[in-house]
């Protein structure tokens, strides 16, 4: 379970040699390292958020180290693998607060296990960013809970925006039984209103499912209905796709960033073309016109990760990019680990530039990004294309 | 509207198809041994995943798919070999404790050994669906339906022609009386593992293409299985089959016509109505159940 890296034990078995070698220096620099705690989903169904998000923060870790730290002390990780299990985020979570005793700590790839911890991290009072999307993570706002992607909210609102300015009204809605999935299609529905839009077909599918012809059939025989919107993240997202392909629905199909990630393309093949998502700008960096702020974020990040994991970057590794960084921006202002003046530090984050978007927190507003950071993108020739 | 109708029967059939290739494995492993083999799930993910990996590796298709399968049998020896046969004796509940374990082992080693993403393979036709009265059906659909009838024919053939098969019925009647006719039953046991994560491998081959594997899919995949060999009454392969398509064209028509989120819990209801009215299931026999 535990998946401190060997690196770590190795430089832990070296600051032992150092440590006895150099006994007792006075105002040595056997500094107390930063405890950061993770708890991720690394393995099972969500491991497509966790993978990208563990080796963002080993790989940003290491580097912050070598040169320096962070207040003069290293950085310390502490991950966990919670995978798509409240259960285990509640044991992780306990274990990092009260045995590990973290600063600081990141985690919740998934809207689940980061709802299921908010509890005992409120209780304890320990800074804690959460990666996963659902905005009720952060409405209302919770004194120690702050989280870096854009909600799915916001990813429907886009997603309205979108509809409205091609014309359409008749949303034929699908979504899965999942969380992020749950409150996506809330959303959706109170939201519809609002654009001047109606949900026609409300259908759900059970995780595992492997067919969603009969969902997407009924879809399509409700009269009114000119465009879909997939509320979901996983291999669905591309069923979804291949399913519309296959029953010949060529209406407009929306999903949610939740499907921002190569997989998704790989998954559906062809069938993927032409579908149109809300996504961080970071995935089409190099698209970004120059004067953008991000694009020189965007592309250091997928530079640095590309050619050290050689895989293409995800838009989650992203979220852990920004948590890490909005932490050790808040530590540096705070001075101090003090959770307190941390904790206060993150709420006052003002122009944080990052993988997602710029952020500026405040006491109401524990995202704190802007919507423009929020690109519409569409596949085309098996990759993302930013939409004017 | 027949269109529709004619839709949810295709999506129905395909998946039973498959619910009714795990059932089977799920019967004949329980012929054999009383044992109700919650790793069946598992060979269908090795089936998969296997395949995807091979293919992967630059193998082509034809090798691959074979060797995919041909691993599953291996694994399925090698459950029985190492966790099942040592355990012989034991009563059923533990031998099916066993089998969740090995559930639980396989699963981690193929995101140890292969990873935990979700793949595909490229389906026959190129996934260009066909159009029949205003439905579409995918090429690989149909051979879906068409792969399942042939292993039927196939396995029916195998268990009324051959004297291995007739030494496995043997066996499934009376293990005892098999045993003193001289049939050799320790053998038989091994030989339905082999074959029961044969035909895993194949339905996980089979819908790699529509839904994609990865090394978690075998859990829901096992569980419809499963129910399939429930409906249909454990132990008899047509009730399997029977099971597979009862349970895959229910929750079709139930996405379609009631409504979506109630698919599964109309799948297992009908398994409760018919556990309540013929507890043996459709096809079972009376004393077929022994738990």
């Amino acid at each position: 379970m535990k998946i401190r890296s060997m690196k770590r034990r190795a430089a832990f078995g070296l600051g032992l040699l150092l440590g006895l070698l150099t006994f007792a220096p006075p105002g040595g620099s056997a500094a107390e390292p930063i405890r950061i705690g993770a708890f991720l989903a690394v393995t099972g169904p969500a491991s497509f958020l966790g993978a990208p998000e563990l080796k963002t923060l080993e790989m940003y870790i290491e580097e912050i180290n070598g040169a320096g730290g962070v207040l003069d002390r290293p950085l310390e990780l502490i991950a966990y693998d919670a995978q798509h299990d409240a259960k285990k985020a509640v044991t992780f979570v306990k274990r990092l607060i009260f045995q590990d005793r973290v600063d600081l700590i990141i985690g919740g790839s998934t809207t689940g296990t980061t709802m299921a911890v908010i509890p005992l991290v409120e209780r304890a009072g320990v800074p804690f960013i959460s990666l996963a999307g659902a905005s009720v993570i952060i409405d209302p706002v919770k004194r120690w809970v702050f989280k870096t992607p854009h909600t799915d909210r916001l990813a429907v609102a886009r997603v309205f925006e979108d509809m409205v300015a091609r014309g359409l009204s008749g949303i034929g809605l699908l979504s899965g039984s999942g969380g992020f999935d749950q409150s996506c299609r809330g959303n959706a529905k109170a939201l519809a209103e609002v654009h001047g839009l109606t949900v026609l077909a409300d259908e759900l599918h059970a995780s595992g499912d492997t067919d969603m012809t009969p969902q997407l059939t009924r879809i399509r025989t409700t009269p009114g209905v000119d465009a879909i919107l997939y509320c979901g993240f996983g291999a669905p997202t591309s069923i979804v796709a291949k399913n519309l392909r296959q029953l010949g629905i060529d209406l407009p199909h929306y999903q949610t960033h939740g499907s921002a990630s190569q997989k998704f393309i790989d998954g559906a093949g062809a069938a993927a073309e032409g579908t149109r998502l809300p996504a961080a700008a970071v995935i089409v960096a190099e698209q970004l016109p120059d004067d953008n702020p991000q694009k020189a974020v965007g592309l250091a990040y997928r530079e640095a990760y590309e050619a050290r994991y050689q895989e293409p970057i995800s838009t989650f590794g992203g979220h852990a990019y920004d948590a890490l960084m909005l932490a050790v921006g808040a530590l540096e202002r705070a001075g101090t680990t003090d959770k307190e003046a941390v904790r206060t530090a993150i709420e006052t984050t003002e122009r944080y530039i990052g993988a997602d978007g710029i952020y500026t927190m405040s006491p109401t507003d524990h995202l704190g990004l802007d919507t423009e950071s929020f690109v519409m993108v569409e596949v085309h020739d098996g990759g993302w294309r930013l939409v004017e | 509207m027949t269109a529709a109708l004619l839709q949810y029967l295709i999506s129905g059939v395909t998946i039973g198809a498959i619910y009714a290739l795990v059932g089977l494995g799920f019967s004949i492993i329980y012929n054999a041994s009383k044992v109700i083999n919650f790793a069946q799930g598992e060979f269908v993910m090795i089936g998969g995943m296997a395949a995807v990996f091979l293919v992967a590796d630059g193998l082509p298709m034809v090798a691959a798919l074979p060797l995919a399968v041909l691993l599953a049998v291996l694994v399925g020896i090698g459950l029985e070999r190492v966790a099942i046969a040592p355990a012989r004796g034991a009563s059923v509940v533990t031998l099916i404790i066993i089998t969740i374990g090995a559930s639980i082992l396989l699963r981690g080693t193929a995101q140890l050994v292969w990873d935990r993403n979700f793949h595909t393979l490229p389906g026959i036709g190129g996934g260009m669906p066909i159009e029949v009265l205003g439905a579409t059906i995918l090429p690989q659909a149909v051979l879906v339906i068409c792969a399942t009838m042939a292993i039927v024919a196939a396995l029916f053939w195998f268990f009324k022609a051959t004297r291995t098969g007739q030494a496995m019925l043997a066996t499934s009647y009376d293990p005892t009386a098999a045993l003193l006719v001289g049939i050799d039953t320790r053998r038989v046991l091994t030989l339905a593992f082999a074959l029961a994560g044969g035909l895993g491998a194949i339905a996980g081959i089979l819908i790699t293409p529509i839904g994609m594997t990865y090394a978690g899919v075998g859990v829901m995949l096992g569980l419809k299985g499963f129910s399939a060999a429930m409906v249909g009454g454990l132990g008899s392969p047509m009730g399997a089959i029977a099971g597979g398509l009862v349970v895959g064209i229910a929750e079709a028509l139930t996405a379609g016509y009631l409504s979506s989120a109630y698919k599964d819990a109309v799948a297992f209801v009908i398994i409760l109505l018919v556990l309540v009215t013929r507890p043996s299931g459709l096809f079972g026999r009376r004393d077929g159940i022994s738990l």
